[in-house]
């Protein structure tokens, strides 16, 4: 069994973890498409914390004798996700940054050249 | 190639003036000291190509210098690398209506004298796409021991995967037809495109003809390909290609 100070202490982590989320989202400096998965992980840390019987028998089936282990180890998990799914908003962020860019370069030119024709003719 | 260089360079000439649709694409980088030279050279070369420089986000003259030189000059913010800035000089070609697209590097390493080992078997239709390659036993290319080992691996690798003999998967010396500029404007390779661009190409149905050029020393600036980079190159274009496998193509380019 989990010791009840490892099931309070995570307990009161994942707690904080979900209002500093829902701080961050109301005040819009997080938008939710990105805050669900950190939900997800406050969420799933704070029903284990407190459901103590389901981690004990989590960790048994995977075969993890000390339960808390099992909580880190679902912690750790869940940061390898989040880090990864950054790792794909960032490949779309500098996908649609590089359409930006050419866009602009080949807009500038016409624009320019729109202006020295202008010039030509007044 | 067996008509001289001349009397190709003539046939070619009569075709480009006649017609006037080829645009010349030269991406550069903080490449003000050659680029004026590659640019003039062209020009010289043949007054009615059309030349686009992208300047890549330099940060010296790069741009004032090309315009200077009568290029067209497209002004990329920031850099994009080299993929992203042939693309934009592809979607300029593509928007202006042009039929064939060759791309020359800012450096000086590309001959302009070259370009109609190039552009003759696309205008003639016998390819989609035309690599100058400079393995073709022209000259003694000199290179570090860790690239030549990394084209020589990728050059292996494309060879395979387009099911004929690449010698020179790096080269960025290449003319596309109307077919292929459009295909690449909207979905070319980034970092390092040119390996995965041909695979690409083969996967469209897309003819591609390797040609034997000379090529010379760059005039300046320094490769973007150096050293223990060469290996981290290979890296990513295998992988890229790899994954590329494993994406579905369409059976006809239409």
């Amino acid at each position: 069994m989990t010791p009840l100070r490892v099931s309070i202490f995570a307990a009161a982590a994942a707690l904080i973890l979900l209002l500093v989320i829902f701080e961050l989202i109301r005040r819009r400096r997080l938008q939710e498409r990105y805050a669900l998965l950190w939900i997800a992980t406050g969420t799933v840390i704070l029903v284990l914390a407190l459901w103590r019987s389901l981690l004990g028998k989590l960790s048994d089936a995977v075969g993890i004798a000390y339960p808390p282990s099992a909580l880190f180890i679902l912690a750790a998990f869940f940061i390898l996700v989040l880090l990864l799914h950054y790792s794909t908003v960032i490949s779309k962020l500098s996908d649609q940054n590089r359409v930006l860019a050419q866009r602009l370069a080949l807009l500038q030119r016409r624009l320019e050249e729109r202006e020295s024709a202008d010039e030509r003719h007044t | 190639m067996a008509e001289s260089a001349t009397a190709l360079r003539q046939e070619l000439r009569e075709q480009l003036v006649t017609q006037s649709r080829v645009l010349v694409i030269v991406p550069a980088f903080n490449e003000a000291r050659s680029v004026g030279g590659v640019v003039a050279e062209l020009r010289a070369f043949d007054p009615d190509l059309a030349v686009v420089v992208v300047d890549d986000g330099s940060t010296d003259d790069t741009a004032a210098v090309a315009a200077a030189a009568g290029a067209t000059v497209l002004r990329l913010p920031y850099n994009l690398g080299i993929g992203g800035a042939v693309q934009t000089g592809q979607q300029y070609g593509r928007d202006e209506g042009f039929d064939i697209a060759v791309q020359v590097d800012g450096d000086g390493q590309h001959d302009p004298r070259e370009l109609p080992k190039l552009l003759v078997p696309v205008l003639a239709g016998d390819a989609d796409m035309a690599v100058g390659t400079r393995f073709g036993g022209e000259d003694g290319y000199r290179s570090s021991l860790l690239r030549r080992i990394g084209i020589a691996v990728l050059a292996r690798v494309v060879s395979m995967l387009v099911r004929q003999r690449v010698t020179d998967p790096t080269s960025g010396f290449r003319a596309v037809n109307r077919r292929a500029l459009e295909l690449f404007a909207g979905d070319y390779p980034h970092d390092y495109p040119e390996a995965e661009a041909t695979v690409i190409a083969h996967r469209h149905r897309l003819r591609v003809l390797e040609v034997p050029v000379r090529m010379r020393p760059r005039a300046g600036g320094t490769s973007s390909i150096g050293g223990i980079y060469s290996l981290v190159y290979m890296g990513k274009v295998l992988v890229a290609l790899f994954v590329g496998l494993f994406r579905s193509y369409p059976k006809e380019v239409g």
